[in-house]
């Protein structure tokens, strides 16, 4: 499935394009359009490399076991610097375990074991003497259910950059942040308050604050508006839409409209039910959003798309 | 920010950080390994006193109709009778005492009496057992034993058995409250669907379903009750040694009594003969009995909480 | 109407259906098993009322013929001049000495039970042992401190004319008996601090440590101060274990100008100590209004602990 998509490109950089297209629709609405009128010109263009941003991590025939259980299955995809990819497919596929492989979260849980290669700038982020907390410190993460620290909302916001030493002034760091999250001019008369104070939306919000405050280069966010209502839903979403300009993002979601609306790319993973009950997650196919939302190759992912299955 | 290309070097982290990781994780460790240094120590102290009595005493004396340590007799049945008579008094006391209070908490209070109530139990579980002994003494011997008994002694093996009940009840009421807590709600609707009134459920859901939480609890209970000492050691006399009897009207001394009553009899523990070593077998004894009530109750307890 | 099938009854008429379902007195069996289990609840509380009654009336006496001075005075011969102050130095002792060893060594323990060891066999084993230790009897925490303590007192120079049968000897064997529940109170305090905010930390790139230390530490910190308050409350009323490690229960004079070293280690008695002593003391006074008058200064420093601790259980809820 992955043919289509070349692996290997050259560091030739065109996050200025990238930007420039983040700049010229603002809203979520006319993402899906966009990365649509995207897609078809990738597509007949026969996929000239110069076209697509480079790849910032890169799976090779990934495997996540807990223990005996085989999770997930033989997972292969690029992700390229400066998009949305979306992961997405039913529950149970592995969705959020590869996604917790990027920054090494699955470190967390004792019987986790991942082969393969996660390959993030060419380097194997499994490989020897990688320390997990400093790829957490460049691979950032939002969480399904906001949680802020218990703690102040500046203090949520610094914590990060003061553990990894963080030298500059670190009130502009934490507007920044903040502004960036699109939290500052609500929150900025508050800083000293609980960030419990917050509302959900506010709260993921500052969550998303927190993870850019030390300066990574990819975020990840698992079911990040799962929680939420509609309205803080779609804040999310555009706030996503604009941090692309600067991160690359890595979405996981249930909601395929969300898929559809934020994403560049996404990847659609399904899940094997073996007869002794485990279930065994793999990718079915990663492609342009538009793509994949319109004209998938695969039978399974139409049958998921149009609510067949699922 | 995001064109450099990283290096291997760079995820490597910072090795002060890694390192100050190490040493704390140490410090931590060692700290999480004293408990099985106490034991050892438990182990060892008591076991080698233990072997220097048992390779020395006659092992006739461990049998003769008494335990009068400072004159060469250690029946060791004369304490197990006596621990058995007084856990027995204790646990008639707290388990219709306990359970009852258990299940009218858990199943009947209101939330906010059970908001008053819970603290209380938890209050009557704090009193030091000193203070339960001194009242077993003073008020349950007097005022409950001796009445009803009219003949009895001041110091009877009775009155301290009902003091230990006093003790273990909060311990049963409070453990076997969290097990009924536990069991969960769509049981009892689903006995109640069945058109079963409360007691019904209670009786017939409720207590069985709790069931191996409500048989560590009285495993707990009666652990404890075999390893109360002052209660025991102020309430049923026999200061100094014990004749062997079943008889609760009796004084009489528990395992835990003796070594108390040894260690304060004389102002030297390390008495004539082979008594101070004796204090350390009786120790072993009462150690590992306990530790099989413990490790039984434990495993239910862990049983019970897979459950659900 | 089917005469044949038990799953389809005969219709029962409305006057029959109103009279089942209508509350009423013809079923006295579950009224009877609810008032039983009320009993069974009063009377325990029952006899934590009659126990508190008697003992005040007993104490009073005590309090109103002396005053504080029955605080205030130390050991005596004499009934009347007896006082409290000497055990309660002890006990203080005793209990500082036990938060010094007890509370930095099982907190630590606990953090690393829940935080850093692995999840095997080796784990579940000291698992095990803490829970075992939290079940053995204190008077073999008496033994093990009479074999391992008041020796170990005498070899670091602590010894004194007690030859370590002093307070510091009963503080260490306090704290190892109270150190397995240090553990567990602490451990349940650590494991109720919810997953996400560990994640979180995680997630900004913070190493073990620093999630433990700012962020699972500061949220488990009330649970963790309510078990060893209420751990420093067992330690105050325990009394078996240091009669065999030699507490004093007789009289003795502790001199006026002893110096601090010769308060360590010199004779020592406890609150609890004293309620036993005076119990046995041939003066019917000591055991008829002073040992109740000590059990009343006894029980308020538990209660006062008890209440700290559920002080600041009420106040951790709060939060979360």
């Amino acid at each position: 499935m992955t043919d289509r998509i070349e692996t290997h490109l050259g560091t030739t950089e065109e996050g200025q394009m990238a930007q420039e297209q983040a700049n010229t629709s603002t809203t979520a609405s006319d993402v899906a359009a966009t990365s649509a009128e995207d897609s078809d010109a990738v597509r007949t263009s026969g996929g000239d490399p110069d076209d697509l941003n480079p790849v910032i991590i890169e799976l090779e025939n990934v495997n996540v076991y807990y223990d005996d259980f085989h999770a997930v299955s033989d997972v292969s995809l690029p992700i390229r610097e400066r998009e949305i990819t979306a992961f997405i497919g039913p529950s149970g596929c592995g969705k959020s375990t590869v996604l917790r492989c990027l920054n090494r979260m699955n470190d967390l849980i004792e019987s986790a074991r991942v082969e393969g290669g996660v390959n993030y700038h060419g380097v194997d982020l499994y490989g020897p003497n990688i320390d997990p907390v400093e790829v957490r410190r460049r691979i950032g993460m939002v969480f399904q259910k906001p949680n802020p620290f218990p703690k102040s909302i500046y203090d949520n916001v610094a914590f990060g950059p003061k553990i990894a030493g963080y030298k500059g002034n670190m009130d502009d760091l934490v507007e920044q942040s903040l502004d960036r999250a699109a939290l500052w001019d609500e929150v900025k008369d508050k800083l000293d308050e609980s960030a419990y104070a917050l509302s959900g939306g506010q709260q993921q919000r500052l969550c998303i604050a927190r993870a850019i405050a030390t300066s990574p280069d990819v975020v990840l966010m698992d079911e990040p508006a799962s929680a939420l209502d509609p309205i803080a839903t779609l804040r999310i979403e555009e706030l996503m839409y604009e941090l692309k300009a600067e991160y690359t993002i890595i979405i996981v979601t249930h909601n395929m409209q969300q898929a559809g609306r934020v994403s560049d790319r996404t990847a659609f993973f399904s899940v094997d039910i073996q007869d002794d009950g485990e279930r065994t997650g793999r990718l079915v196919e990663f492609s342009e959003t538009a793509t994949l939302f319109t004209t998938p190759e695969k039978q399974e992912t139409e049958d998921y798309i149009t609510g067949r299955f699922g | 920010m995001t064109t450099q290309p990283i290096t291997a070097q760079e995820l490597a982290g910072d090795p002060k950080r890694r390192r100050k990781e190490t040493r704390v994780k140490a410090v931590f460790m060692v700290a999480g390994f004293t408990s099985i240094a106490i034991s050892i120590a438990i182990i060892v102290s008591l076991a080698g006193e233990a072997w220097n009595f048992i390779s020395q005493v006659e092992l006739s004396a461990l049998w003769t109709l008494g335990w009068f340590p400072r004159r060469g007799l250690y029946d060791i049945p004369t304490l197990v009778i006596a621990t058995t008579i007084i856990s027995i008094i204790a646990m008639i006391v707290a388990i219709p005492l306990g359970l009852g209070a258990a299940a009218y908490l858990a199943e009947y209070a209101t939330p906010r009496a059970r908001k008053w109530l819970k603290p209380t139990i938890e209050v009557l579980a704090g009193i030091p057992s000193v203070v339960l002994g001194f009242w077993a003494l003073t008020f349950i011997s007097p005022e409950i034993v001796q009445r009803i008994f009219t003949s009895s002694k001041p110091f009877t093996m009775l009155a301290a058995g009902l003091g230990v009940g006093v003790l273990i009840t909060p311990l049963v009421a409070t453990v076997s409250e969290d097990a009924m807590r536990a069991v969960p709600l769509s049981l009892r609707e689903a006995s109640y669907g069945l058109g079963a009134n409360k007691a019904t459920t209670v009786r017939k859901v409720v207590f069985p379903a709790a069931i191996s939480g409500i048989v560590a609890s009285l495993i707990l209970a009666l652990s404890r009750a075999i390893g109360e000492t002052m209660i025991v050691f102020m309430a049923a006399g026999a200061v100094g040694g014990a004749i062997r009897t079943w008889n609760p009207l009796e004084p009489g001394q528990t395992m835990t009594a003796a070594i108390a009553s040894l260690a304060t009899g004389s102002d030297q523990v390390a008495g004539e003969g082979l008594a101070f070593q004796s204090l350390f077998f009786v120790g072993l004894l009462l150690f590992l009995l306990t530790l099989a009530l413990n490790s039984i109750s434990n495993r239910v307890v862990r049983k019970y909480r897979e459950t659900y | 109407m089917s005469t044949s099938s038990t799953l389809n009854p005969r219709r029962a008429t409305s006057e029959e259906v109103a009279k089942t379902i209508k509350r009423g007195g013809a079923n006295w069996k579950p009224i009877a098993f609810q008032a039983l289990l009320l009993i069974l609840l009063s009377v325990s509380l029952l006899i934590l009322i009659v126990l508190l009654a008697d003992i005040l009336v007993s104490a009073w006496p005590t309090f109103r013929d002396r005053g504080l001075s029955f605080i205030t005075d130390g050991l005596s011969l004499n009934p009347e001049t007896a006082g409290v102050w000497t055990a309660i130095v002890g006990s203080v002792i005793i209990a500082v000495v036990v938060a010094v060893l007890a509370f930095p060594v099982g907190i630590g323990a606990a953090i690393y039970l829940e935080e850093y060891a692995p999840n095997n066999s080796i784990t579940r084993f000291v698992d095990t042992t803490v829970r075992n230790l939290a079940g053995v009897p204190s008077i073999v925490y008496g033994l093990l401190g009479l074999a391992l303590f008041v020796p170990l007192v005498n070899i670091i120079g602590f010894g004194g004319a007690t030859s370590g049968k002093n307070v510091v000897a009963a503080g260490i064997t306090m704290a190892a008996l109270v150190l397995p529940i240090v553990i567990i109170t602490s451990a349940e305090a650590i494991r109720a601090v919810p997953n996400a905010i560990r994640e979180a930390g995680y997630g900004v790139g913070a190493t073990k440590w620093e999630v433990v230390k700012n962020h699972v530490m500061p949220v488990a910190l009330p649970g963790v101060l309510t078990g060893t308050v209420l751990t420093l409350a067992r330690a105050f009323g325990e009394t078996a274990p240091l009669l065999v490690i030699g507490v004093a229960t007789g009289f003795f004079a502790p001199a006026g100008d002893a110096s601090f070293y010769d308060t360590l280690t010199g004779p020592y008695t406890a609150l609890p100590v004293v309620v036993f002593s005076w119990t046995r003391q041939t003066q019917a006074e000591f055991a008829e209004t002073l040992a109740p008058a000590a059990i009343v200064v006894l029980l308020v420093v538990l209660f006062i602990l008890n209440g700290l601790a559920i002080w600041m259980r009420n106040r951790s809820d709060r939060k979360w």
